[in-house]
């Protein structure tokens, strides 16, 4: 039974994600009447803060399946309770991305031509594809779970999710892998980097809702739990640490891209620091001591960990998407060139109010989402009632 | 558990079927019904002539630094006024270049480069990035979502984006806040029968004469005749494009 007090907390949740989410799509239309002009992007920065939003939320969709993944495919008790949750924020997560960058579209309005017309040989309408698909197949792996005449469904129904996702994660790195012209980009590691950057990322977020969740209902992890949850955060962490480290020396190693690397790693301003003080050191090296250290490990210890690989991931896409563009193209290799269009010389860009926030409305939409998906069914991990355990 | 909680869950998810099949249909149907009107229109009547590939060479020797006669032309002739801002549109630009080993210097028209291999008609997510069977890349500005992947993908920061609502249009050359676009290398005026863009006019009657522009492929034309003669680069060659631009001097 939920009594009054709850749902009382139900609706009081529901009409902050709705605000947040009303506000995020007041500032899309303010985008859509004054045009991009109000925005910090122009015609060397064209894709800004929106899109580190919409990114981070669509990477961490797929990553976030993994608890999933691994209680139904590959059968381990612990996560099994954990799937449909996972399910759910996976779904919530990509709505929200794709809300993101569906307004972030110079004509949002024309979302139904992106439908109806597709160049099979671009990566942005094979994930048009792959996002669809994605909430298709999740939507029915939820459904095997929650249905018991379908439960024996619920592996196949996890495999496809799981084959889809490193697919549909594939995609997404693919969309700046396939930039032959960027520096910042064109590289084949790209699409391992964020598949792995997608485990960090999405069991991040699964961790931070579950705390939420196991606090509002006053409830506590099983020691044993929260110690294999933490253990794998911190192995995502630092394998993605060794990607992103791989992916830089292979840059350093191409002659022609080292003005780029010492750029992004040392002379840019807030890229390097964005790299080193957030990616790095809050998002990574000071999570894994919080996960690893035995001292240290406790709920609010996990928690602490899972908000600094979200806050990283922000600062690692921020420095990826905005400081890659931010980096002149080299039409005229051996050159030193200028021109009235900024040629040759680093771009500016200053996120404004109305990108914040439909940034944020972003996140608002998936928090609504998961927040009525809880309500109205059954997401709560149950491990420690005995009588639900398989 | 007793029969009651069953019979209501049974309610519910009987009910969230109903509702997930309903929302399936309200949106789905929409864009089936629009795909039969799409199915439906005529075919649109082919103008390009596929034998034909318009291309430009500039002869930076030519060019005087500090001229812009050429960027002044295109603003005129396509309506874009003079740009002030890095949001401002700019489909031809000139780049001052100096050769970091040797200190030499030119002065270089730079504009879409109308590859054959475009990187921005290969991401281009609704296919409005195109192609002509000319040569010539164009935006279609109908079904232009804005999203600006073309930009991304190009190597010559040639497309800009509309970033602000538009007044005193051409009406030769339609444009739309919100979509991408480009040099057409003034495709209403090869349309019309003409034989020459607005930037090699001006530059022509400036009497610098550094960018000819013409059919690559017609053995006879200026353009030919000087590419088969003289020395002549494409920008970024080793992305293997094949840009319908030349340049010579650089």
């Amino acid at each position: 039974m939920k009594t009054i007090a709850e749902t009382r907390n139900f609706w009081l949740l529901v009409a902050l994600g709705g605000l947040v989410t009303a506000v995020g799509l007041g500032a899309a239309h303010t985008m859509e009447v004054h045009g991009h002009v109000i925005t910090g992007m122009d015609n060397a920065v064209v894709w800004g803060l929106p899109h580190v939003f919409a990114i981070f939320m669509i990477v961490a969709a797929s990553g976030v399946l993994n608890v999933a993944s691994i209680g139904s495919v590959f059968g381990q008790p612990v996560y099994k309770p954990r799937a449909p949750l996972s399910g759910l924020l996976s779904i919530a997560l990509l709505a929200g991305g794709l809300m993101v960058l569906m307004l972030d579209l110079g004509r949002p309005e024309r979302v139904i031509v992106a439908a109806t017309h597709y160049n099979f040989s671009s990566v942005f309408a094979w994930n048009v594809f792959l996002y669809s698909g994605m909430v298709a197949i999740v939507a029915v792996y939820l459904w095997t779970m929650f249905e018991r005449r379908f439960n024996a469904w619920s592996k196949p129904a996890g495999i496809a999710a799981l084959v889809w996702r490193f697919v549909l994660t594939t995609g997404t790195g693919s969309i700046f892998g396939f930039l032959v012209a960027r520096q910042a980009y064109q590289s084949a590691l790209l699409a391992p980097l964020f598949i792995v950057l997608s485990f960090g990322w999405g069991l991040a977020v699964f961790l931070v809702v579950q705390a939420a969740m196991y606090r509002w209902n006053d409830r506590h992890l099983p020691a044993e739990t929260l110690a294999r949850l933490s253990r794998l955060l911190g192995v995502f962490i630092a394998a993605s640490l060794y990607l992103v480290a791989v992916y830089h020396l292979t840059n350093l190693y191409f002659a022609r891209q080292a003005g780029f690397e010492a750029f992004i790693l040392r002379d840019g301003g807030i890229f390097p620091l964005l790299f080193w003080g957030g990616y790095v050191l809050l998002g990574s090296v000071l999570p894994m001591g919080l996960l690893f250290h035995p001292r240290w490990r406790s709920e609010g210890a996990v928690l602490a960990a899972a908000l600094l690989v979200v806050a990283g991931a922000f600062a690692w896409l921020f420095v990826f998407i905005v400081g890659g563009q931010a980096w002149p193209l080299d039409i005229f290799p051996g050159h030193v060139v200028s021109s009235s269009f900024s040629d040759g010389q680093i771009a500016a860009y200053r996120p404004t109010a109305p990108e914040w926030l439909l940034g944020i409305g972003g996140l608002g939409a998936a928090f609504l989402l998961t927040t009525i998906g809880v309500r109205a069914l059954d997401f709560m991990p149950q491990d420690d009632l005995p009588a639900v355990k398989h | 558990m007793s029969g009651e909680p069953k019979a209501v869950d049974g309610g519910r998810r009987a009910w969230l079927g109903v509702a997930a099949a309903g929302l399936a249909g309200v949106m789905l149907a929409p864009g089936v019904r629009l795909i039969e009107i799409a199915r439906a229109a005529p075919a649109r009547t082919g103008g390009a002539d596929p034998a034909v590939r318009w291309g430009m060479l500039i002869d930076t020797t030519k060019c005087a630094p500090g001229c812009e006669d050429c960027v002044t032309a295109c603003q005129t002739e396509n309506g874009l006024g003079t740009p002030t801002r890095p949001t401002d549109a700019r489909w031809i630009r000139k780049i001052e270049i100096k050769e970091i080993k040797t200190g030499r210097q030119a002065s270089v028209p730079v504009m879409c480069q109308h590859c054959a291999e475009p990187p921005c008609v290969d991401v281009c997510p609704t296919g409005a990035s195109f192609k002509r069977a000319d040569g010539i890349v164009l935006v279609d500005r109908h079904s232009c979502i804005g999203c600006r992947y073309c930009m991304m993908a190009c190597p010559y920061k040639a497309r800009s984006f509309v970033h602000e609502p538009l007044t005193d249009q051409h009406p030769d050359v339609p444009r739309g806040k919100g979509c991408v676009e480009s040099c057409t290398l003034c495709v209403h005026r090869l349309d019309r029968g003409e034989k020459t863009t607005a930037c090699a006019e001006a530059c022509a009657k400036a009497g610098h004469g550094a960018i000819v522009f013409g059919d690559l492929n017609d053995p006879g034309s200026e353009i030919a005749r000087r590419v088969r003669e003289i020395q002549t680069t494409q920008l970024r060659a080793d992305l293997k494009l094949d840009p319908g631009v030349r340049y010579h001097g650089i």
